[in-house]
């Protein structure tokens, strides 16, 4: 038994994220499974799989954008139409301007950066509360792609379209799977291998408990068996198919965003400010800087998700983007980000966002109508983050807890670890 | 008065969090129309006894029993014990800023008349219990316009409004100045003659010394003993002595200071409110603080001592004037707090949970908040040198936690103050101002920090210690100065400091001829 305590501890119990992190994607997992099941093996088919990233790629890179947005305190509502108005004027520039495709890229992302201090202006140094400010960019962007477009499409060409459609291109020799995609798995794993070592060496130095090697040993096992699988698959799909450019780009925003919110003096700073502002501000951090780059930033990506999705569909359209800034709001907060801000983590968003894409995809697999997605959708979100409020009520964590709850045979309400335990009372001592 | 009813007796009250347990075998007797005082330590169990009371831990949750008016008695929510007459008024009032005294005094316990709120009554008997608290206001005033004393009184208005026979305050004069609070002991004594119970929780011996008939004392969730103030003779010592289990020779370490050159200067410090930009609140201020020098800051609440230090501390209050500041013999401009933060200026300010921490990090995360760059390269964080600075800290200030990973929301209010001492000395600051630095914390606790703060002086760093606390600034500090509605009207030295000096010159706008 104590080596099950031992495991359930260091995978779901735990205090760092590490362990948090494991504990989501083992949800994800569980939630692939079910529909891998339920479609009869459709759902981990490679093409779906490569439909999936490709569909989904711009709303997962909104949702890094957005879990920072959320981690300061602040909510953005403008994301779906920055999109379509970046998206309208690179194809613009392409199609009237002749802008050669590289330079229509830098120029979207300048589109971004300066809507981006516009917003960020008006929520960091005026001081109008970010809700009100992107409900009015929402409007004002998305008037204005109709506005610039005629309410009409404007195709792009194809070079522009590798962004949002291309693929890996095959090299090296032939071994039925696509190579650059299983150098990509195996750098993948390499990376997962040396964290999970970095990590140990860390806790070491800090002369804290270092978890058993067997828990190391599995946890990588499982996460390098989840990799090399899915590398696989997006390995060995249709001639010309591989991994998509799009996942590409978002596996590079999601390392480069996950290290600069853990491992930065700046990316802590975003957690001080939504945390406690004032006392963020009397430690010296420069509050109106990091709301205004936090806004910024924003909308950068933004205007990059909204070039990959007119890439993808080929042109640029009025109804780009609508509805993008609540699927990507949902899955930070499915990732288990806190509505008051402080808390929240890059990847915990994007399995959130992985989650309600897989749930998508999947029940449209099965033929299930959009209108019965949109209310079954609605109500995991609700219900992940009901779940998460009562586990922290409960003084311990996440989804994950009450999933391995019924697993448990021994009697109820044995806190995992005694610093859970002490939170009650603790509390209590503060008034007394 | 001992031989008074027992109107109510708690018998061997047992409750348990997971894994701790918060009170094991207390028992309370409380005796009609006395002042009950309970003291004991942060964490000794009070706060956790007040709530199994008023049946915020509902009947079931704890072991033992209730006997309230001769009757065994069960709560199941705070309607139960507020219907019986039981009213607890907590440390952070609950009433809502935006709302008049009268609509707050009738919240959740409104007049009807036929199903709407009977305004007209309900601000007739909101006057007549106002009166009965000495609260002279209009009673359509709004509670954000009101002090917080006054706001202490509309919370006991309310209560009687409920029909109070056990009257039970926590902390009640932790937010107050002392006229204030003599005005609430007044009424409390007021209403002891009147037959109305009470029971007081307190950090302040003095006060419970002053006003209370019977004391018990809770330590680590049990009871050590009930006193009856005058028949045993209690005084301060004997309280301190009951609550911690050992004699505190005195409440302030011994230290002879080692005072060197005047290092650190305002001068001429002028500063306004930042919404009503005609309000002055700092007045041609001037002070100095030497090296290895502890100096006080006396005054009222309200007489600016805090909006005078975060105005110094990179103009972090208000609308800064005119004014220089002088630093080892050099002029320097400070417009920002990272500016105050280089140039060695440091503050603990006063409402920690507030404006002092983010209760959301754990301790290694708050230590070195302040100060990222000492632990940065290009920007990325080295969590060993992290760990090891917090790990540190930990240590020397012996602060409780099981690890430095530890949230910091789960600290008592003492350790708290640990980490935001920990937090401001990781910034290697020449001047730590410390705004009142033992507000809420256990005596205890109030004596490490003192500690604490001697060893920083004696380390070469001026200190300034803003505190309410009479004794505390004459037990602590090596120099006091005394202010007055934004000016600086008196500068004591140690051996002259006495409260009744303090006191004048806190309340008197005439500036006191120095040495």
């Amino acid at each position: 038994m104590s080596r099950f305590k031992d495991l359930q501890k260091n995978l779901f119990g735990g205090t760092t994220s590490n362990a948090r992190q494991f504990g989501m994607i083992f949800t994800l997992v569980a939630i692939v499974a079910l529909f891998q099941i339920l479609t009869d093996g459709l759902t981990l088919r490679s093409d779906n799989l490569i439909a999936l990233f490709q569909q989904n790629s711009y709303i997962l890179i909104l949702a890094i954008g957005m879990l920072m947005v959320i981690v300061a305190g602040h909510i953005d509502l403008s994301v779906g139409s920055i999109a379509a108005f970046a998206g309208i004027l690179v194809a613009k520039s392409m199609a009237e301007w002749n802008f050669p495709w590289p330079l229509a890229i830098l120029f979207g992302l300048a589109i971004g950066a300066v809507i981006g201090a516009w917003q960020g202006f008006w929520v960091a140094y005026v001081g109008v509360p970010a809700f009100i400010v992107t409900l009015a960019g929402m409007l004002i962007f998305r008037g204005g792609n109709q506005l610039i477009g005629n309410a009409s499409t404007i195709p792009v060409p194809e070079g522009f379209r590798v962004i949002g459609a291309g693929f890996l291109s095959e090299i090296g020799p032939d071994t039925t799977y696509n190579n650059l995609t299983l150098l990509l798995g195996i750098a993948g794993c390499v990376a997962v291998v040396w964290r999970e070592v970095q990590s140990r060496r860390t806790r070491r130095a800090m002369d804290a408990t270092v978890a058993p090697l067997w828990i190391s040993i599995l946890r990588m096992a499982v996460m390098v068996g989840i990799i090399l699988f899915v590398a696989m698959r997006f390995a060995s799909g249709r001639v010309g198919t591989s991994f998509p450019i799009s996942g590409l780009i978002l596996v590079a925003l999601i390392i480069i965003y996950s290290f600069y919110t853990r491992n930065t003096a700046g990316g802590r700073h975003i957690y001080a400010v939504g945390g406690n502002s004032r006392a963020a501000e009397l430690s010296g951090v420069k509050l109106r800087r990091v709301n205004f780059y936090v806004m910024m930033n924003m909308s950068v990506l933004a205007a990059l998700a909204g070039m990959i999705f007119v890439a993808r569909s080929a042109a640029s359209g009025p109804q780009d983007g609508n509805g993008w800034e609540l699927d990507a709001i949902a899955a930070v907060f499915i990732g288990g980000a806190a509505v008051s801000g402080g808390i929240g983590t890059i990847s915990g968003s994007i399995v959130g966002g992985l989650v309600m894409a897989v749930l998508n995809n999947g029940l449209q697999l099965l033929g299930v109508g959009t209108d019965r997605v949109q209310i079954i959708k609605g109500l995991v979100l609700l219900l992940a983050v009901a779940l998460d409020v009562y586990n922290k009520s409960q003084g311990r964590f996440s989804v994950i807890g009450s999933i391995t709850r019924p697993f448990r045979r021994e009697a109820p309400a044995k806190p995992a670890t005694s610093s859970d335990a002490d939170r009650e009372p603790a509390t209590t001592t503060v008034s007394g | 008065m001992s031989d008074a009813p027992i109107l109510l007796e708690m018998r061997s009250i047992t409750k348990e969090f997971p894994g701790v347990k918060a009170l094991s075998d207390v028992n309370l007797v409380v005796r009609a129309g006395e002042i009950h005082a309970i003291c004991g330590e942060n964490g000794a169990g009070k706060s956790t006894l007040m709530k199994v009371l008023s049946g915020v831990y509902p009947f079931g949750t704890y072991e033992g029993d209730i006997v309230y008016q001769g009757a065994e008695t069960r709560f199941h929510d705070i309607r139960g014990s507020e219907h019986a007459g039981i009213v607890i008024i907590h440390q952070e009032l609950a009433l809502i800023p935006g709302m008049s005294i009268t609509e707050n005094i009738f919240l959740g316990n409104e007049p009807r008349k036929r199903g709407a709120i009977d305004w007209q009554s309900a601000n007739r008997m909101a006057l007549d219990l106002m009166a009965r608290v000495g609260l002279q206001e209009d009673p359509d005033t709004l509670i954000k316009d009101i002090g917080v004393g006054k706001q202490q009184l509309v919370e006991i208005a309310k209560a009687f409004a409920k029909d109070v026979k056990l009257l039970i305050l926590d902390e009640p004069t932790a937010a107050l100045n002392e006229a204030d609070s003599q005005h609430l002991l007044d009424l409390l004594r007021g209403f002891r003659e009147r037959g109305i119970t009470s029971i007081m929780i307190s950090h302040k011996l003095n006060e419970i010394e002053a006003i209370a008939d019977e004391i018990t004392i809770l330590r680590d969730g049990r009871t050590v003993e009930t006193l009856n103030i005058k028949a045993d003779g209690v005084d301060e010592d004997r309280i301190v002595r009951g609550m911690v289990g050992r004699e505190l020779s005195s409440r302030f370490p011994d230290h002879t200071p080692n005072i060197g050159e005047v290092f650190f200067e305002v001068r001429d410090w002028n500063v306004r409110h930042p919404i009503s930009a005609d309000r002055q609140v700092c007045k041609n201020e001037n002070f100095v603080v030497r090296r290895g020098e502890i100096v006080g800051f006396a005054g009222l609440m309200g007489a600016g001592r805090t909006e005078l230090a975060m105005s110094v501390f990179g103009r972090s209050y208000g609308l800064w004037e005119s004014g220089t500041i002088i630093k080892d013999g050099k002029e320097i401009v400070l417009k920002s707090v990272a500016d105050a933060i280089a140039h060695g200026l440091a503050y603990v300010s006063e409402d920690r949970k507030a404006i002092g921490l983010n209760l959301l990090d754990d301790i290694k995360t708050s230590t070195v908040a302040a100060k990222l760059s000492k632990i940065t390269r290009h920007g990325v964080i080295d969590e060993v040198a992290e760990y090891k600075a917090a790990e540190g800290y930990r240590r020397e200030l012996r602060t409780k936690a099981p690890t430095v990973d530890e949230g910091v929301s789960k600290l008592s209010g003492g350790n708290q103050q640990k980490v935001v001492l920990a937090k401001w000395m990781f910034t290697d600051p020449d001047l730590l101002i410390l705004d009142e630095p033992t507000r809420g914390i256990d005596v205890g606790a109030k004596y490490e920090i003192y500690g604490i703060i001697q060893r920083l002086a004696d380390q070469g760093k001026g200190v300034i210690v803003i505190s309410s606390e009479l004794p505390e600034l004459i037990g602590l500090c090596d120099r006091i100065y005394t202010v007055f509605e934004g000016s600086i009207t008196g500068d004591i030295p140690r051996q002259d400091a006495d409260p009744e000096t303090l006191m004048k010159q806190m309340t008197s706008t005439k500036k006191m001829q120095t040495r």
